[in-house]
């Protein structure tokens, strides 16, 4: 109970909202706007996903909007100037991915340093191995990207479920699976809740470390591939920035920052969350965008104060830690 | 004894010493100054004025992280205060736009002082949420446009100089100054590292930990407003979406640079100032060598693995367990 009624919480927001827009909207509640919700939000959902495990673990990945950017020149590059097949393109870039994120989690195992600021030189790399790469956006003409762009399945009322879209469902299916049914995702939640009890259950903390992060940049990688089909093109400096959208999607959809608690289902009510403040502000057009980051402070707020609220409530007696960061 | 040196100083000044002197080979005019309508113009000092708005961060963030804190939000708070003076430049004498500008960064500090010291919210967690929605904010008050200004009174903060030295530098030197009296010229510096050292311990021996943090934490936001106040002067204008935009992870890198351990406790304000120009000398340097400025980057994350490989209490065990054995 203690872990889903965050979830709860974060679905009733949804519907409220949901509910919401579809009054002041007339059109709202269609499959075309709920198709188009899963469609834009792809990306972000799946880099959220992996982005909820690191942070259920105690650590966080601020690189994934860089790998993100990175992706997307890579895979740019290597099919329209090399000539690689996207399929062959993309294997090498998720090997990449795994490796880049091993490597993170292993600094940050092996030299006991927080990650925040191990991510922080991680995306720093990544960004800027992308600039070096190329500046300019290259845009993809494979064969693939109009057979994905072109692929979707109609549903009735107009909308159409798109290949982006599936995947981004069929990678919240295996995450919500890999956290909450196996014993990877047990320990992932054992060693937010404690990391040195963990250890001495026998949990090898370190190759966990290893493994988290390398999940967190491959999902990053794969989200990647997918903004590289929404957008058709690659260009370093896509997706700046959408770290903060992902840790806010997460902790929206009531993951605990702090670690030990969370749920896939629940980053992904919080990944549409923030789609329908985004289609709010489109359908209302008199509204400018920069409300959309002043929502989306106030509701970070607000889950964050209630989270604070239960935490408390639960009886775990901390006193105030002044000003801890999480190491 | 306000600015002694450390004696764990040498090594960053020698670092800058270094970068300066490879600055120097690269550019054969580095070090040659010209004085010009009363201000020294060339490239050293244009180190220290491009410098200055990390270089006040630094100053405040330094602070925060000795705390066991960190301040996401320096950069949207800079935007914020930058866009109150634009706005209120051409209406207003400049004493008025710099005090409201400077009053908005008081009250960000107290709200994140508030959201850290009295709901007992994570920092990182914390100033997450101003980061996102302040930038939002700052684009409320310039309404999304950029918003420039001629007043020549404001404009000095970017631009003027004193005695030949220029305005941002000054600036830095006096803030500098009034911080180094307030926190080492009482036991005020000592409290902050004990507090950052071990928080339960401090507060049970009677240090009113929770007014020290807010104290911290609005210091750190009303140098971020400084800062923004000189980058608006600066261009004579304040665009909301780009200014002092992922500047919190340069002062935060400049505070590692300078030695200050994220894990809180001992702290060096000097040695914060001295990381700020470190970053800043690189950056001069690349731009004058002609390589790509995208290169930055990837320097930037080679120098923060170095920094921290340097600082990891892993390794450092093994070094004195490595000199233990031979001695």
């Amino acid at each position: 109970m203690s872990r889903l009624s965050p979830v709860m919480i974060t679905a009733l927001v949804f519907v409220a909202g949901f509910a919401i827009c579809s009054l002041q909207f007339p059109n709202f509640a269609s499959t075309r706007v709920v198709a188009n919700l899963l469609t834009d939000n792809a990306f972000l959902g799946i880099v959220a996903i992996g982005m909820t495990f690191v942070i259920i673990s105690g650590g966080i990945d601020l690189s994934v909007g860089s790998v993100i950017g990175f992706t997307t020149v890579f895979v740019a590059l290597s099919i329209e100037r090399l000539g690689l097949p996207p399929l062959l393109a993309f294997a090498i870039l998720l090997v990449l991915c795994a490796a880049f994120g091993a490597a993170m989690g292993a600094v940050i195992h092996f030299f006991d340093m927080p990650p925040f600021i191990v991510t922080l030189a991680g995306m720093f790399v990544a960004r800027g191995t992308s600039f070096l790469m190329s500046t300019e956006s290259t845009p993809i003409t494979a064969p693939l990207y109009t057979a994905v762009s072109d692929f979707g399945i109609a549903l009735p009322g107009g909308g159409r479920l798109t290949a982006i879209a599936l995947i981004m469902l069929a990678v919240v299916a295996a995450g919500s699976v890999l956290l909450h049914f196996t014993r990877f995702g047990a320990n992932v939640f054992a060693m937010g809740g404690n990391r040195s009890a963990t250890a001495l259950m026998g949990v090898a903390i370190g190759s966990m470390t290893v493994r988290i992060y390398m999940l967190s940049s491959v999902l990053a990688g794969i989200a990647g591939i997918v903004f590289s089909f929404y957008t058709a093109a690659g260009y370093s400096l896509s997706a700046v920035g959408v770290e903060l959208d992902t840790i806010a999607a997460v902790v929206i959809g009531g993951t605990l920052l702090s670690g030990g608690q969370g749920s896939a289902i629940g980053t992904f009510l919080g990944v549409l969350i923030q789609g329908l403040i985004q289609s709010y502000i489109n359908f209302d057009g008199t509204l400018s965008s920069w409300w959309t980051k002043i929502a989306t402070g106030i509701l970070l707020f607000a889950f964050i104060a209630l989270q604070q609220a239960m935490v408390r409530l639960a009886g775990r007696s901390r006193t105030i830690r002044a000003g801890e960061v999480k190491a | 004894m306000a600015f002694q040196l450390p004696r764990r100083g040498l090594a960053q000044i020698l670092a800058l010493i270094v970068i300066l002197l490879i600055d120097r080979m690269v550019s054969s005019q580095f070090f040659d100054l010209r004085l010009q309508d009363g201000r020294l113009f060339g490239s050293l000092i244009d180190v220290f004025n491009r410098g200055a708005p990390v270089a006040l961060l630094a100053l405040g963030m330094v602070l925060v992280i000795a705390t066991r804190g960190i301040d996401l939000s320096v950069g949207a708070v800079m935007a914020i205060s930058g866009a109150i003076a634009a706005s209120l430049a051409d209406s207003h004498a400049w004493p008025v736009a710099v005090a409201v500008a400077l009053g908005a960064g008081l009250l960000c500090g107290l709200w994140n002082g508030f959201l850290v010291a009295v709901l007992g919210i994570q920092p990182i967690v914390a100033t997450l949420i101003l980061m996102v929605a302040g930038r939002g904010v700052a684009q409320l008050i310039t309404e999304g446009r950029i918003v420039t200004f001629t007043s020549p009174d404001l404009a000095w903060f970017g631009t003027g100089s004193a005695l030949g030295i220029p305005a941002p530098v000054l600036i830095v030197a006096g803030t500098l100054l009034v911080t180094g009296l307030v926190v080492r010229g009482s036991a005020l510096g000592l409290l902050i590292e004990a507090a950052g050292g071990n928080a339960r311990a401090s507060e049970l021996s009677g240090v009113g930990i929770r007014l020290m943090i807010v104290a911290v934490y609005v210091w750190c936001s009303l140098c971020a407003a400084l800062a923004g106040v000189i980058a608006a002067a600066d261009i004579m204008g304040a665009d909301a979406n780009n200014a002092g935009l992922w500047l919190e992870l340069d002062a935060i890198l400049a505070v590692v640079i300078g030695g200050t351990s994220l894990f809180g406790g001992r702290f060096s304000l000097i040695l914060a100032v001295c990381g700020a120009l470190i970053i800043q000398a690189m950056n001069t340097g690349i731009l004058l060598s002609g390589y790509p400025p995208e290169f930055n980057l990837v320097v930037k994350a080679a120098v923060v693995l170095v920094v921290l490989l340097l600082q990891s209490p892993r390794l450092s065990g093994l070094v004195a367990n490595f000199r233990k054995a031979r001695a």
